[in-house]
């Protein structure tokens, strides 16, 4: 008896083999641009890194050293800690209230909609907003550190909140039914199950959101502005990485050029260093 | 009935210990109304700002007339509508295939041990900010793709639109940043839809003697297809906002391009480039808040499209799971 199943027929074969190999040109095509960026980044940034260029301001005059970016990096920290600080406590809270209350309630799905919205709104119309709000009426002077953090943390908000929820949905209703049963209240059984069983997931949601506002430049054009002095106090204009690159890129000295590519390696390297913590807790917590 | 009345009143809590959920429930809906109200405030507040330019061209002349020119107040979004309408477009022409492929080929073709890394490595780039692109946009690609954009243009000449004189920064070179920039989201979202795809679909093809690409073919693209639309157009929310690396590479210019290579302007990219100047011109400011009102509008509607297409996507997999199955 000869085998039931027929051989393919070489014409089918052949589209199967070429069809794989336009899949696979595809991935190798989009990892290019990766590849480049980084040489790039690397063959010109590094040469600009040196111990004065981390611990010097910006000049800011276009003949002669144009300096460091001390100041950049420090208003980075402090402008996107403070904006953290405002994103995931409510980002979680969000989601808290998604999961544990609203569930699939019509305000629920209202609410998980527009946070959806908000995810695609683009970076500069937040920086316009804040703008708005809290530059043009002059609450506290005009521009200022701590108003480039509020755009920032809208930019984050969404996505700290999505990423969140997928985290708490994840937590067994078992859990949950296990402690009730045992006469918690709901608030305890939040703050006392829920939360630790979800803690390094919403950390790593959280770390991720953080390191992607980071890049952000939009945002702090019109809200944090910029000034080249070092300074720690966000009620004043501050400086950034993101605003020092992109001033820099539109100048034709070398010099200050080349500042821009140092900066662009130093806020790559920050922004790897914090996703790399974050998947670090990722492994870890999946490990245990 | 003694013992009974006991239990009832052992299990009822006390008013007072009741207090802090109700307060945590409510706190917890309260901040989820406040995000709905922001958004609203959001866009009144914007409206308000932009009301002076609607005042003096209406809605409708302020999108599509032609002059954008700030020294002669005049104030027509057209030039930057298209130009983000241009670049947006080449962005979903190149970017989408090589994401949909990517998405492919991770998800049925690579081998185990590859797939994550090679996740990872197209994630890696919705890591490198904005500002990063337009740096190496401006200092690598544009001269180094300075020659290939005239070899386009001289050899396709015949088409509309490729034929002139090639500026450096260009919407082609826009699009091409761009482009690079919505390959992560939309290989994310794809690889999450196309791994619904149920395991039975693609067996019974693969029994009934497909090849791995016919497979592809008649189980998993048809069932990803929604889904896919919807990553599509996430990803075109994206490239209309983009800002930053837009505004470096496409030159800023206040006209509508005679080509493909010429420099343009987009929304996002007026609203970062020219704002500065503008905080002292009432109705230069309020034309680029306009702006920002015309972006935020063309971005809700694509998402809400978007999360259309996903959502329906999604559904259509767990309405088709058998229920055993589902769990």
């Amino acid at each position: 008896m000869s085998s039931v199943i027929a051989p393919i027929p070489a014409g089918r074969k052949r589209k199967d083999a070429i069809m794989r190999g336009v899949l696979l040109a595809g991935t190798l095509v989009a990892l290019v641009p990766l590849v480049l960026v980084v040489y790039y980044l690397l063959k010109r940034g590094v040469g600009a890194l040196s111990w004065d260029f981390f611990t010097t301001d910006p000049t800011g005059s276009f003949l002669g050293p144009a300096g460091g970016v001390r100041s950049a990096i420090v208003g980075t920290i402090v402008i996107v800690a403070i904006a953290a600080a405002i994103a995931v406590p409510v980002g979680i809270a969000v989601a808290l209230y998604l999961v544990e209350y609203g569930k699939k309630s019509i305000f629920a799905n209202v609410v998980r909609y527009f946070v959806d919205v908000m995810t695609g709104v683009p970076s500069i119309v937040f920086g316009l907003f804040i703008y708005i709000v809290l530059v043009l009426t002059g609450v506290a002077g005009n521009f200022a550190g701590w108003k480039g953090s509020v755009a920032l943390a809208l930019l984050m908000l969404p996505v700290v909140t999505r990423s969140a929820e997928v985290v708490l949905i994840l937590v067994p209703n078992s859990l949950r039914e296990a402690a009730l049963a045992l006469g918690a209240p709901r608030w305890k059984v939040i703050a006392r199950v829920v939360l630790p069983a979800a803690f390094p997931g919403l950390i790593t949601g959280s770390i991720l959101a953080v390191a992607r506002g980071a890049g952000e430049t939009a945002p702090l054009l019109f809200t944090a502005f910029a000034v080249n002095e070092t300074t720690w106090d966000p009620g004043k204009q501050m400086n950034s990485l993101p605003i020092q690159i992109y001033n820099d890129v539109r100048q034709a000295q070398s010099n200050i050029v080349e500042r821009a590519w140092g900066g662009a390696l130093t806020l790559v390297a920050m922004i790897l260093i914090l996703t790399l913590i974050a998947r670090l807790i990722q492994r870890r917590s999946r490990v245990a | 009935m003694e013992a009974a009345s006991i239990a009832g009143r052992a299990l009822r809590r006390p008013a007072l210990s009741r207090l802090p959920d109700r307060a945590l429930k409510w706190g917890l809906t309260g901040l989820a109304a406040l995000i709905l109200a922001l958004i609203a405030y959001f866009f009144v507040k914007l409206y308000i700002e932009a009301h002076p330019v609607f005042a003096k061209y209406g809605v409708l002349k302020f999108v599509f007339s032609n002059e954008w020119v700030p020294s002669k107040q005049e104030y027509g979004a057209l030039p930057l509508v298209v130009g983000t309408l241009i670049t947006s477009a080449i962005a979903l022409l190149l970017g989408v295939p090589v994401a949909v492929a990517s998405a492919l080929y991770v998800t049925e073709l690579a081998p185990r041990a590859l797939r994550s890394p090679l996740t990872i490595l197209v994630d890696l780039l919705a890591a490198v900010p904005s500002v990063v692109y337009g740096l190496w946009g401006v200092f690598v690609l544009i001269p180094t793709l300075r020659p290939f954009q005239q070899w386009l243009a001289d050899t396709f000449h015949f088409i509309p639109y490729f034929a002139g004189s090639v500026a450096g920064p260009s919407y082609f070179i826009a699009g091409l940043i761009l482009a690079i920039m919505i390959l992560p989201i939309v290989a994310a979202i794809s690889r999450e839809v196309m791994a619904t795809v149920p395991v039975e679909h693609k067996e019974a093809a693969l029994a009934l003697g497909a090849t791995r690409w016919e497979m592809i073919r008649m189980s998993v693209l048809p069932y990803s297809r929604a889904g896919i639309t919807g990553a599509a157009m996430l990803g075109l929310g994206r490239a209309i906002g983009e800002t930053i690396a837009a505004t470096l590479v496409i030159g800023n210019a206040a006209d509508i391009g005679k080509s493909l290579f010429s420099q343009g302007y987009t929304l996002a990219a007026v609203i970062a480039n020219e704002f500065g100047e503008a905080a002292s011109d009432k109705l230069h400011s309020a034309s680029l808040i306009a702006a920002g009102l015309v972006l935020f509008v063309l971005t809700l509607i694509i998402n809400a499209l978007a999360r259309y297409f996903v959502i329906r996507s999604e559904r259509a997999t767990t309405r088709n799971v058998p229920k055993g199955m589902a769990g």
